[in-house]
């Protein structure tokens, strides 16, 4: 397998206080990959600095093998990275629907109509409320419409920013369900999480970020299974 | 009755240019959260490009003829008027772009102030009023009303039907368009609008194009209207038309519309009307926006202060 992304080295620092210090970690084609760590700990920034959001202070970012940390964030999506923000951060005002087209802003062809088609067969409730305005939604289905808006840009790596944020258990093992079902359909994932168990349960690989560097990494399964991840993340002694 | 008809007339008249100017106050607010105090600085300027243009750019037998002079002036008003937006964008408000909220409004005054200096100093004549021809039909239209007649001049009856039709195509544009759904989206959250690939910059230099688009058909129908422009009408006309914004609801396109007509009306039939005269007429259009605000502080059709989560 071939590193879709790498992230060497990153330091991104707000004015004078570093928000993550010397990350590094590969994401393979075809991948799920989680970054777990308690809150603070530098993943969300680590995202919105890959999205272009953020300008890193050092260190580098690779996609497909070429260098994006100094792109802008729209050129980026260009790329071929979607990121589905913390907070899903819809556009409240507007309609189902016109979320769906903002995730296909910038595709010129013409599977846009089939795409949406699709994302209303997987949740149903946005396809029946696609005239309805997107902050009217509940927390999970606000989730879903995120997910769809993010891969209608037809990604090559989605990254999830704490995908089950405010979600009961059922519509985040179903928020899972999803990511997994994308998965097997080809996208490479990134995973921000604290639900530290669910996300590594899914993932083939995970990194612990703690106080803003990368702590411990290996398979999922492995994590899940390791004394110090259990004790910190998982709540046992 | 139709004195009053007469004057509403002329308050739906006014209220059509302040439409037309507000609508490129309220966008601009809407996509950068910045009052323009420039923006009535672009219609001045637009009115006198609409001149020059007659006078110096086009042929003496087309002078005439207005069906060719009048697209004439709207050509030189607009590529005048939407190159001026679009620099004052660039090199006035988008170094300034995350600067704090005060600077740029600074700048907008003085970008104000500057244009309206140069223009006074350049322009052959214009330290004093300027003459703008016709350059539409002559005959003025007579309708018949119960106790007398009413008389508009075809340019009235033009400037408010450009006004209401221009509002009506631009609201389906930003309704339905692609770059419609762009500006709606960075004016909601511009960090998400460029995860979903929108270019925030080119979406708002357009934004700025278009309210100097908007400001240059304003221009021109003023000029053919009321056949003469000095340099200070950019600073009345500007006050008026961000009034009407903010009564309306900054943002919204239908508030600024009509923001801007209750404002004609309100001024003309105030100062006909109420105590006091014409010498009164802005001061009741103020204390309705006073109340307006008091009791609805996002204005008639703006959304309230949004919470993020």
């Amino acid at each position: 397998m071939t590193a879709l992304l790498e992230v060497q080295n990153l330091t991104v620092a707000y004015g004078a206080i570093e928000a993550v210090r010397d990350v590094s970690f590969t994401v393979d084609e075809g991948q799920i990959v989680s970054l777990i760590g308690s809150n603070g700990a530098g993943k969300t920034t680590t995202l919105r600095t890959i999205s272009g959001l953020l300008r890193p202070k050092s260190g580098k970012i690779l996609f497909a093998g070429e260098s994006i940390d100094s792109l802008e964030a729209h050129v980026i999506l260009q790329r071929g990275i979607a990121h589905c923000p913390e907070g899903r951060r819809l556009f409240g005002r507007m309609t189902v629907e016109e979320n769906l087209q903002l995730g296909a802003y910038v595709r010129r062809d013409t599977g846009v109509e089939a795409d949406m088609n699709r994302v209303y067969e997987l949740f149903p409730v946005l396809g029946e409320r696609r005239h309805n305005k997107a902050g009217l939604f509940s927390g999970g289905e606000q989730q879903m419409l995120a997910i769809g808006r993010a891969m209608m840009s037809r990604p090559r790596l989605l990254m999830l920013d704490e995908p089950s944020m405010g979600l009961s258990p059922i519509m985040t093992q179903r928020i899972f369900d999803t990511i997994r079902e994308l998965q097997s359909q080809g996208t490479t994932i990134l995973l921000v999480e604290q639900n530290a168990l669910a996300a590594l349960a899914l993932s083939d690989h995970g990194y612990v970020i703690d106080l803003g560097r990368t702590s411990l990494d290996g398979p999922g399964h492995e994590l899940l299974a390791d004394e110090r991840v259990r004790a910190a993340y998982l709540g046992e002694n | 009755m139709a004195t009053l008809l007469q004057q509403l007339a002329s308050g739906l008249v006014l209220g059509a240019l302040i439409a037309l100017i507000a609508l490129g106050y309220t966008m601009v607010y809407g996509i950068i959260q910045l009052i323009n105090f420039a923006h009535g600085e672009v219609f001045m300027v637009s009115i006198f490009a609409a001149a020059a243009t007659y006078k110096w750019f086009i042929p003496e037998s087309w002078e005439n003829t207005w069906q060719i002079a009048l697209p004439c002036m709207l050509v030189g008003a607009v590529l005048v008027a939407v190159v001026l937006a679009v620099l004052m964008e660039r090199f006035a408000y988008r170094p300034l772009r995350n600067a704090p909220r005060l600077a740029p409004l600074i700048t907008a005054l003085g970008v104000s102030q500057m244009l309206k200096e140069i223009v006074r100093l350049n322009y052959p004549d214009a330290k004093s009023a300027i003459n703008v021809p016709r350059a539409f039909i002559d005959e003025p239209i007579i309708i018949t009303v119960p106790g007398g007649t009413v008389v508009l001049q075809a340019t009235s009856v033009l400037l408010i039907a450009v006004s209401i039709v221009g509002a009506v195509i631009l609201q389906l544009y930003v309704s339905r368009s692609r770059m419609g759904r762009a500006m709606r989206a960075t004016a909601q959250d511009p960090d998400t609008a460029k995860l979903m690939g929108v270019n925030p910059n080119r979406t708002i230099v357009f934004t700025f194009a278009l309210g100097g688009l908007l400001a240059a058909v304003a221009g021109v129908l003023y000029g053919i209207h009321l056949n003469t422009v000095d340099t200070e009408v950019g600073f009345l006309y500007g006050i008026f038309a961000f009034t009407a914004a903010v009564l309306g609801g900054v943002g919204s396109i239908k508030g600024a519309v009509i923001g801007g007509f209750i404002i004609g009306v309100v001024k003309t039939l105030g100062g006909q009307l109420l105590p006091g005269g014409t010498g009164y007429d802005v001061v009741w259009v103020f204390i309705l926006l006073i109340l307006v605000l008091v009791f609805r502080p996002q204005g008639l059709f703006g959304e309230p202060e949004r919470v993020r989560a």
